[in-house]
């Protein structure tokens, strides 16, 4: 999975899990967390999806908000640490 | 306890109010007092009653009269320092024909006028029709324990315990009032005046409304919650002290509810602190028979079965229990919210509407319960999370400030310690907006008003137009001087007891069979007192009701004493989309009834139920399937959906034997035919 296939389908599990409907527009910057789209409990089931889809697993003291509060920021930490092609 | 409603006519262009409606607004609230129907009328007004009799069984007949038949009375509730006033009216020339409270009431206001209300301690919603000046005037107890609504419209005003005794009369349109929608999905619940129904009001809590002869109204606060806005070091009494008063207070309060009734008074145990020390109070109040109920839970993460048994046999009360299996909470939901008559964030009212139920069918009219201990004493969790956020706020880079947060979530097995740094992140929020009002409640109303993206798009441009009143819009003057924790208290007490626990999870549950709740941490003297104590005798570090473990210690196990708080809960969204989900759940939640409502966005909402429907199918019972959002999205949004289809497709009756009127005062004159 390219980075830019992982932003598509965090993009797409992020649209149909949590906002649910079109009109919310979501940028790769925007806080998760910050701006409620994702809760601290619902964070869980995002984080399950990617050890799932990645086939990664996360330690502990990787589940902080510095790896997971955007879209943008989940891509990068996951292409680090799977130091994924980045076309 | 009962039910009340009535109609009264602002001018003379009316035909008087017809037996018949009365019959049926009366009809809509049978279960609030199923023992004897009252009515009264005259030209210009209709009071009818439904009574359960607890007090004066023999005379306690409603409506009820002054000496002159000046004044009529129907009234819900009880008035625990009755006998007392009673003394104290006699002694100023009064004569009584009744035992009951009712008709101190009308003794008192004829005596007082309406500064009576405010010497009243006890749980009341009440009309007093002046038959003479053409007056009317309603009133609601302290916390808003017993409910009342009012409704005026072109020369006629409707009151009622309920809003569908309203609805009896088809003349009153059945709309959403969006602004008590909106804020139910922020508050948990609508802010008095406000109500679920367009054109209909809640009357506050702690008020009383007078509608002179022309039909305008003038509304008194004669109590809201109220807090020492000086030095806390000023108490004049010592943890010791205080301790012992509040045991002497708490005792008195309790032992008037166990003896100020003519009929059995049970009590509920819930496992906690704060039933037990009720019941052991209740237990010592009175000789004989102890009768205690409480709920159990088949799913272990919600039960306290030992608690609960421990409890019962330290008081060695005859004890029965309720085992709440999943199915039951989507079977009976649909009758909690046509009680309720709100839409409800989650589903812990249903087990309460069973237990009522076991209650009825042992034969106990009444029960105490420890409701009300989590606000005066600073029970809850919010009031230690606010604290921690406050004590963050002043150092908003530390690492070791924000760590207290374990301290308070060791037992929430889906709580955010797996991803605890998330939960930081969310606790952060708003830190810079500390010694603002409502700081301690913003964490759980922002959250809450996240499921407004659920809301249709009509319904969010309409609000966007015209905004819903805040909770923060109407605050006393003094707010501002109080403790930080007082202000969270006071937000707490006025948000969601008033309008969600004593209500929806309260009244509504326990009159939905029959039964009327007694609750000792509300009681006037006592509330007064526990707001006069500093905070730390509530809250000490992170220790919630330190005062009351004090009074507690000793007399209930330790092991009671000293256990975590546990919050109580019910199974929510996973009860509505598990394999033999009853069908009114899809059927609410399709695209036809949800363009029919027109509240909720068809897409959003079919895509939070299709996943539910599929997180229940992959993970089955497994803990912390669903969200907190979730969680709140599909059980608010089924809520409405019900209130809608019962109580604005429908009018929110259900269909009973008909009406028989015991006690009937009939002013208007029989036509004649001659």
């Amino acid at each position: 999975m390219t980075h830019e296939e992982l932003r598509t389908a965090v993009h797409q599990f992020i649209h149909k899990n949590f906002i649910f409907e079109d009109k919310t527009q979501l940028g790769d910057d925007q806080s998760l967390l910050g701006t409620g789209i994702v809760d601290s409990t619902g964070i869980l089931e995002l984080i399950t999806f990617l050890e799932e889809t990645c086939q990664i697993k996360f330690a502990d003291s990787e589940l902080v908000a510095d790896n997971f509060d955007s879209v943008g920021k989940i891509t990068a930490f996951i292409t680090k640490k799977r130091s994924l092609p980045k076309a | 306890m009962c039910g009340i409603a009535g109609i009264v006519h602002t001018t003379d262009r009316f035909e008087p109010p017809s037996m018949e409606l009365l019959r049926s607004m009366v009809g809509a609230i049978r279960h609030r007092g199923p023992d004897e129907y009252g009515v009264y009328r005259d030209e210009r007004a209709g009071l009818v009653h439904a009574r359960l009799s607890i007090i004066d069984l023999a005379s306690g007949q409603q409506p009820l009269t002054s000496e002159d038949e000046a004044l009529w009375i129907v009234f819900n509730g009880e008035i625990f320092n009755y006998l007392e006033l009673r003394k104290e009216l006699e002694a100023i020339g009064h004569r009584f024909r009744t035992h009951s409270d009712t008709e101190v009431i009308v003794h008192a206001y004829e005596a007082w006028g309406t500064r009576c209300f405010s010497r009243f301690n006890g749980q009341w919603a009440l009309a007093i029709w002046d038959s003479v000046s053409h007056r009317l005037i309603l009133s609601r107890d302290r916390i808003g324990v017993r409910p009342l609504f009012v409704r005026e419209h072109q020369g006629r005003i409707w009151f009622a315990s309920e809003v569908k005794a309203m609805f009896a009369d088809p003349s009153v349109p059945r709309e959403i009032d969006l602004h008590g929608l909106d804020q139910t999905f922020t508050y948990w619940s609508s802010l008095a005046p406000t109500s679920l129904f367009k054109g209909i009001e809640e009357l506050r809590p702690g008020s009383v409304r007078v509608y002179g002869s022309d039909g305008m109204h003038e509304d008194t606060l004669f109590w809201q919650p109220d807090f020492p806005g000086g030095d806390p070091d000023s108490f004049p009494f010592t943890l010791p002290e205080a301790t012992e008063l509040l045991r002497e207070k708490l005792s008195k309060a309790t032992e008037l509810r166990m003896l100020r009734s003519d009929v059995p008074v049970g009590s509920y145990l819930s496992g906690g602190l704060d039933s037990s020390l009720i019941a052991w109070m209740g237990r010592m109040a009175k000789q004989g028979e102890f009768r205690t109920f409480s709920l159990r839970f088949e799913d272990a993460e919600y039960d306290e079965t030992e608690f609960q048994r421990e409890m019962a046999s330290t008081i060695d009360s005859s004890h029965q229990e309720l085992v709440v299996k999943r199915g039951d909470i989507a079977r009976v939901f649909p009758d909690v919210v046509r009680h309720a008559e709100r839409p409800i964030l989650r589903t812990a009212a249903a087990p309460m509407y069973l237990l009522s139920g076991l209650v009825r069918d042992a034969g106990i009219k009444a029960v105490l319960t420890g409701e009300g201990a989590d606000e005066m004493l600073a029970g809850y969790d919010l009031f230690r999370e606010a604290k921690i956020r406050l004590f963050w706020s002043h150092q908003p880079e530390s690492k070791s400030r924000p760590a207290l947060f374990d301290r308070l979530y060791p037992y929430l097995a889906r709580g955010p310690q797996q991803a605890k740094g998330m939960a930081l992140e969310f606790w952060k929020r708003g830190l810079d907006r500390a010694g603002q009002p409502g700081f301690s409640h913003e964490p759980r109303w922002w959250t809450t008003s996240l499921l407004k993206k659920f809301f249709s798009l009509d319904v969010q441009s309409s609000l966007r137009n015209d905004p819903a009143p805040g909770a923060l819009d109407s605050l006393p003057s003094e707010f501002h001087r109080w403790d930080p924790l007082a202000q969270a208290q006071y937000l707490e007490v006025t948000t969601l007891l008033s309008g969600y626990l004593i209500s929806s999870q309260g009244d509504r549950m326990l009159m939905g069979h029959s039964v009327e709740g007694r609750f000792p941490f509300l009681d006037a003297e006592v509330m007064e007192f526990c707001n006069s104590l500093p905070p730390h005798y509530k809250l000490a570090g992170l220790n919630e009701k330190f005062i009351l473990k004090q009074v507690a210690r000793g007399v209930i196990p330790d092991r009671i004493v000293n256990r975590q708080k546990q919050a109580y809960r019910a199974p929510d969204a996973i009860s509505f989309v598990e394999p033999h989900a009853p069908e009114y759940v899809a059927e609410l939640l399709s695209e036809d009834s949800l363009r029919a409502s027109g509240l909720f966005d068809l897409k959003a909402t079919r895509g939070l139920f299709t996943k539910c429907l599929s997180r229940a199918q992959r993970h089955g019972h497994e803990e912390g399937v669903f969200s907190n959002a979730d969680n709140m999205g599909l059980v608010g949004i089924l809520s409405t959906q019900l209130l809608f289809s019962q109580l604005v497709q429908k009018s929110g009756a259900t269909a009973g034997p008909p009406i028989h009127f015991q006690t009937i005062i009939d002013r208007i004159p029989v036509p004649s035919h001659s």
